[in-house]
């Protein structure tokens, strides 16, 4: 059964305690205060109505759809599955390269067919190398919520770097279209591999620079630490996925407990959190867990680059893509957030008769009430934050 | 003539119309509303961050309506979303711009045709500006419209109704 | 101790336990399938969490589906963290009985996966402890991703198709 998490930092309410001088007692209520899809501290359009007492959230509301860009009614009326790509991108667009790579991966298993060697690496740098520019973003604008401005900077200096490997690439910087189901659009340009080992060795001194900025400063840690403490059963019951599990203690990451791709391959660790600062499963421990992720993460794209085969990267695709009818799929991915899954039901003609995207972030929002009660106005805005959440996956 | 001739060689004195002072003043001071929606958000934020830098334009993010200028709608606007805008829209005080970045919010974007929610095109519910077309538009995208807003705002008189 | 089951296992485990409630499966399927009565989803799915050797603890999916026959129905990806284990159930009702009970009590991830299904197909989730629209406006026409779907032309005064 479920209990309410007890959290170090629960604050009690009191009642009937504060008198005037003429010894009547001072009536205290509970108030709904709006923090409205306009707010700059709610990473995108999200509406949280909080019933507060005083200071303190006695319960909070979510209320989302302020982005629901009808994606799925999309799939169902594309002429192709290679155009639900660019939709797919759309969807958490602070890692596009993720969301793509989950729809091929599903497509392929639906048609039953193999990618190179050499799509399946490159798909690897390129996750992983999206994966470090969404960390970035959460990392800085997670800094901007609790009241640091400078490290959002420096992570957006190190992003443009990610963004011109990229754009050299594929020509986009934020929505790239690039990995196709049966491969990819284009093969990496002369000098990317050059590049990509360049951004290697100039990025990880940085890692340690923004741990020193944000992650070990006095203060954040004191904002941070025993705060939205997340339970380990509560976040399984909640189906809560990524950065955010592994933070509560967790070991589970779906590059090697689901394998897809060549991650088995490689030498790389899930990061976990351990409560160094505060208690298992607060808002420190889910940015160290992405801290420690883009060091991973570089570990990966480092081993890649060594091991990059030559070969094609398109493999042979029937003219129209056609999967057998009643052939259903459920894929899942790890994407920056978590566990990124889409559910494709084909019915034998060349449109999907049904993609349903599981989004990461929309299921782990919907934890924010169990663990947002009991805290001050001020630990919920780094509470949503620490959730890393995007409202395009949200709502889809 | 007599007292004050000749006595302001080193230019240290500019003469101009009220009508240019009171422009260049808004243009070079156009704070924005700090409130991006979906992709065109990020690169908005890429485009206040230090590459490309929106803050040497004089361009300010503030939290709250009342104190801005100009409104970037940066991403797809949708149904339920539109009211709100529109009621932020009134709550922005005189002179006041609105800038619609991304062809979401240009005319309703990739999801034109089948997109039950979305608004296709912010011009359905508030007065725009400028337009800025691209998917996302790039962060020299977003400053060559605030340019154009720019010479927009220059091009204005205090005699004339505001169009 | 951890053991994956086969899909057979469950399904056989399943029928001795509930009978007529396991409607159908596919188990050859690549990716297998049981379906069940829509009456019944809450007891199967405390039994699949609870009991210790098949463990269900994770909610990876809840998808609503139109088939295109006149019927609505959801589908549900379960997996084991523990045994390392997946299994795909099934219910179905029709748009005239669109009654299916919530599984909300057993995973609480279930609760804004059935508000998303109950807001776009329209599906009523018996039990559940606040069924209210979740991604479209409260007083939105209507449930989209139905097949038979008709936009509408005006909300509050703003033109909806292009």
């Amino acid at each position: 059964m479920l209990q309410p998490p007890t959290l170090p930092t629960n604050y009690t309410v009191k009642h009937g305690h504060i008198k005037t001088s003429t010894g009547k007692t001072i009536r205290s209520e509970e108030m709904i205060v709006n923090m409205g899809p306009q707010h700059p501290s709610t990473h995108g359009v999200l509406r949280l109505e909080i019933v507060v007492d005083g200071e303190i959230i006695v319960d909070c509301i979510p209320h989302i759809g302020y982005l629901h860009r009808c994606f799925e009614k999309h799939c169902e009326h594309m002429t192709n599955y290679q155009q639900v790509i660019p939709y797919a991108d759309r969807m958490d667009y602070c890692s596009a390269m993720t969301n793509e790579w989950a729809f091929a991966l599903a497509a392929e298993r639906l048609l039953k067919i193999e990618v190179p060697e050499r799509v399946e690496y490159i798909r690897v740098i390129m996750a992983e190398l999206q994966r470090i520019a969404s960390h970035l973003i959460a990392v800085g604008t997670y800094g901007i919520d609790s009241g640091a401005f400078t490290p959002f900077l420096y992570t957006f200096i190190d992003r443009e770097k990610i963004l011109d490997l990229f754009e050299m690439t594929c020509g986009a910087r934020l929505l790239y279209n690039y990995i196709w189901i049966g491969g990819l659009s284009h093969d990496l340009p002369p000098r990317f591999i050059d590049q990509a080992k360049e951004f290697v060795t100039y990025f990880r001194p940085r890692i340690k620079m923004l741990n020193d900025l944000l992650t070990y400063n006095e203060i954040f840690v004191k904002r941070t630490a025993n705060v939205g403490v997340l339970p380990k059963e509560v976040a399984i019951n909640y189906a809560v996925s990524g950065p955010q599990l592994r933070g509560s203690g967790v070991n589970w990451d779906l590059r090697r407990d689901d394998p897809y791709g060549v991650y088995h391959k490689l030498q790389w660790e899930p990061q976990i959190g351990k409560g160094e600062m505060g208690t298992v499963g607060d808002c420190w421990d889910r940015h160290i867990v992405r801290m420690r992720e883009m060091e991973q993460s570089l570990n990966i794209i480092e081993q890649s680059l060594a091991v990059l085969p030559e070969g094609n990267v398109q493999a042979a695709l029937p003219k129209r893509i056609r999967p057998e009818k009643d052939a259903e799929v459920y894929v899942r991915t790890e994407a920056s957030r978590g566990e990124l899954g889409y559910y494709i039901v084909s019915d034998g003609t060349a449109s999907p008769f049904r993609v349903k995207a599981r989004g990461p972030a929309f299921v782990n929002l919907s934890v924010l009430p169990e663990i947002a009660r009991g805290s001050m106005i001020a630990d919920l805005v780094l509470t949503a934050g620490s959730i890393d959440i995007v409202l395009g996956e949200v709502d889809r | 003539m007599g007292l004050l001739d000749q006595k302001f060689e080193n230019s240290n004195v500019f003469v101009t119309s009220l009508d240019g002072l009171l422009n260049w003043a808004r243009l070079s001071s156009l704070w924005q509303m700090q409130f991006g929606l979906a992709c065109c958000a990020i690169e908005m934020m890429a485009a206040s961050a230090s590459n490309f830098d929106i803050m040497r334009f004089g361009v300010i993010p503030r939290a709250t309506p009342r104190q801005v200028d100009v409104m970037f709608v940066a991403g797809t606007v949708t149904i339920k979303m539109a009211s709100r805008i529109k009621r932020l829209y009134d709550q922005m005080s005189e002179p006041r711009y609105v800038i619609s970045m991304g062809s979401c919010s240009n005319c309703g974007g990739p999801y034109w045709e089948h997109g039950y929610h979305v608004l296709k095109g912010v011009d359905r519910v508030i007065p725009v500006d400028v337009y800025i077309p691209g998917c996302p538009p790039r962060p020299e995208a977003l400053l060559e419209g605030i340019m154009k807003l720019q010479e927009k705002v220059r091009a204005e008189s205090m005699v004339k109704k505001r169009a | 101790m951890k053991k994956a089951m086969t899909p057979q296992e469950i399904q056989d485990i399943l029928k001795t336990k509930f009978g007529d409630a396991i409607i159908e499966a596919k188990l050859d399927a690549p990716q297998p399938w049981i379906r069940i009565a829509p009456d019944k989803t809450k007891e199967i799915c405390f039994f699949l969490r609870d009991t210790d050797t098949i463990q269900f603890d994770y909610l990876s999916c809840l998808s609503g589906m139109d088939y295109n026959n006149g019927t609505l129905g959801v589908v549900y990806h379960l997996a084991s963290m523990v045994h390392r284990h997946k299994i795909v159930l099934k219910t179905q009702c029709t748009k005239e009985t669109l009654h299916i009970q919530s599984v909300s009590a057993v995973w609480g991830t279930a609760n804004w996966h059935e508000r998303e299904a109950f807001d776009l197909y329209g599906i009523v989730f018996d039990e559940h402890p606040d069924l209210r629209r979740l991604l479209l406006p409260d007083d939105w026409e209507g449930h989209p991703l139905r097949k038979d779907y008709k936009v509408q032309e005006f909300y509050h005064g703003m033109k909806v198709p292009y």
